[in-house]
């Protein structure tokens, strides 16, 4: 079974402004999926669709088999949401934050505070579930919203830029503990700007741009697509521009080279070249994210 | 116990400890003010007018006094609370959960009303420092003030659904309840007024709740109780109705 299936989605704004045009999109259960895309390209109002937030103008919705217009509580209660935008109440404290969610959902006092304890503590929390939540830091407040959807222990968690104005420590933290929450069965969708994290987190990925669906595939495969590869060289210092036989290169100053490998060019030939022609390598790195450069292209081709 | 009893319980809890976390300013305003009152239009002034209805002119005053304070607070703490979720938007908290939308109004109507009562109460052990009251009919005087909490509380979470600012959250408060309420009969009774001026009182419906409150203390009223008592229930559910419409198509919530 599907844990979500978008089929003709289309959402369009007063005033005109057709945010979705049309869209299919399936995720199956137990998958984590990268919704991406750039900005107001359609990926928060598809999420506010699913999550109740947006009224759809025409198309259909299904959570678990379960569809928004004639199914709403049930659909309802497979999802959980962590939003954008920090949306509790500021002046309540964490646990009052997390302990109305799932009163909401109809969870009895005993098992939400049970819940709460368990989130809480896994999450970092706990020992500041009596502090106000306006008074912790921006780290920890998207923690809590992580926290608060889970409550009801939703089948699909669906986070809009869960780590965003985080730092790296506690971004790693954080996909450890949604990579525990994935491997437990929650079927998790995950739209971020960090690229990085999509790449490491997410086995499928959907590329949305101006309402519509670029690309809807694996990461792997998505990958695959991509058939150059840009390296960036620390070398010893060289004084002419080096040309190796068989790849671009690109001499940035005396001691950075760029080298384009195309896919299926073994790095080993690469090093062989350089060798030589009596370059030492200090270390290397890749010029950009994969998923970037893919990233960028396909949405470039849709301007 | 079922999903949505818990909800609603949820709800009201939250909204019971939003307004008493805040009582120094939901709960100790409406205290003074009716206490100022009391001393300069009951005491100081009243004892000059003379008799109302047949009733000194405190005794007269002081249960419009209280229905006073239970509108205004009834209507203000939906208005604002309801407005602040939605400006917070954590108003979000509840519509992305299987909520019926009854609950949702009876939750922030339950808040109005336990602070609208609350302070009726607060109002009514003040005022027994300054007069006795008798109580000529309990079960009139109860409902009387239970369904005018409701009918103001919803009035409330409508101007809040409608408001885009804090602004317009004043707006009615400022510019409609408080002329009504005053022109309501709460320090006159309309035989006082000619007759013109008694038919456009009839027209403002703060008039009939006042009216049959005062019965339920003094068992006088210038409107029979079956009138007061149906255009009582035809606002709360004509208001009921708009804010379940508003609600359940998400005017002003979902874009």
């Amino acid at each position: 079974m599907s844990a979500l299936s978008i089929k003709g989605l289309t959402k369009t704004y007063k005033g005109g402004v057709e945010a979705l045009k049309g869209i299919d999109l399936t995720v199956e259960q137990g998958d984590f999926y990268a919704l991406l895309g750039p900005n107001g390209a359609g990926k928060s109002t598809t999420i506010g669709i699913i999550s109740s937030l947006v009224n759809k103008t025409q198309g259909d919705v299904e959570v678990f088999g379960y569809n928004l217009d004639t199914d709403l509580v049930k659909a309802k209660q497979q999802i959980g949401l962590v939003p954008q935008e920090f949306n509790f109440n500021q002046f309540e404290t964490v646990l009052q934050v997390v302990m109305n969610q799932a009163g909401y959902y109809g969870v009895t006092r005993k098992l939400a505070l049970e819940r709460a304890q368990k989130y809480l503590t896994e999450l970092d929390l706990w020992d500041k579930r009596n502090a106000r939540s306006r008074e912790l830091s921006g780290g920890m407040k998207r923690r809590l919203m992580i926290a608060r959807a889970l409550m009801h222990e939703p089948r699909l968690l669906i986070l809009d830029e869960p780590t965003a104005g985080v730092d790296i420590e506690l971004r790693r933290s954080m996909w450890d503990f949604l990579q525990q929450l994935n491997e437990q069965g929650v079927t998790i969708i995950l739209t971020t700007h960090y690229l990085e994290e999509a790449e490491s987190l997410c086995r499928n990925i959907g590329i949305i741009d101006h309402g519509t669906i670029v690309q809807n595939t694996s990461m792997k495969a998505l990958l695959s697509q991509l058939n150059i590869e840009t390296f960036v060289l620390d070398i010893n210092p060289v004084e002419n521009d080096v040309s190796l036989s068989g790849f671009e290169t690109r001499l940035l100053d005396d001691h950075t080279l760029e080298v384009d490998v195309e896919q299926g060019h073994e790095l080993n030939t690469l090093f062989t070249e350089l060798s030589k022609h009596g370059i030492t390598v200090m270390s290397m790195r890749n010029k950009a994210n994969r998923l970037e450069e893919l990233f960028l292209r396909l949405v470039n081709q849709t301007r | 116990m079922s999903a949505n009893f818990i909800a609603l319980k949820s709800l009201l809890t939250k909204e019971i400890n939003r307004f008493t976390r805040i009582w120094l300013q939901t709960l100790v305003p409406p205290a003074i003010t009716m206490s100022l009152y009391f001393v300069i239009f009951g005491t100081l002034i009243g004892e000059r007018i003379g008799t109302m209805s047949g009733f000194s002119y405190m005794e007269f005053i002081v249960p419009g006094l209280i229905m006073m304070s239970v509108i205004t607070n009834s209507y203000s703490n939906v208005a604002s609370s309801f407005f602040s979720s939605k400006f917070q938007r954590n108003v979000e908290e509840l519509l992305v959960a299987p909520v019926p939308t009854w609950i949702i109004i009876a939750g922030y109507v339950g808040g109005g009303v336990a602070r609208g009562l609350l302070v009726g109460c607060i109002v009514t052990v003040l005022s027994l420092y300054f007069v006795n009251l008798n109580i000529a009919n309990l079960g009139v005087l109860l409902i009387s003030v239970l369904f005018t909490s409701i009918l103001f509380s919803l009035g409330g979470l409508i101007n809040a659904i409608l408001a885009k600012s804090y602004d317009d959250i004043s707006i009615i408060p400022n510019f409609v309840l408080t002329p009504l309420t005053y022109l309501g009969g709460v320090f006159y009774s309309l035989t006082l007024l000619p007759d013109f001026w008694q038919g456009v009182s009839k027209a403002n419906p703060i008039v009939y709740m006042i009216n049959t409150f005062r019965y339920g203390f003094l068992g006088v009223t210038d409107i029979p109780l079956v009138y007061s008592f149906s255009i009582i229930f035809l606002f709360v559910a004509a208001l009921f109705s708009l804010a379940y419409w508003m609600i359940s198509r998400g005017y002003g919530l979902r874009s």
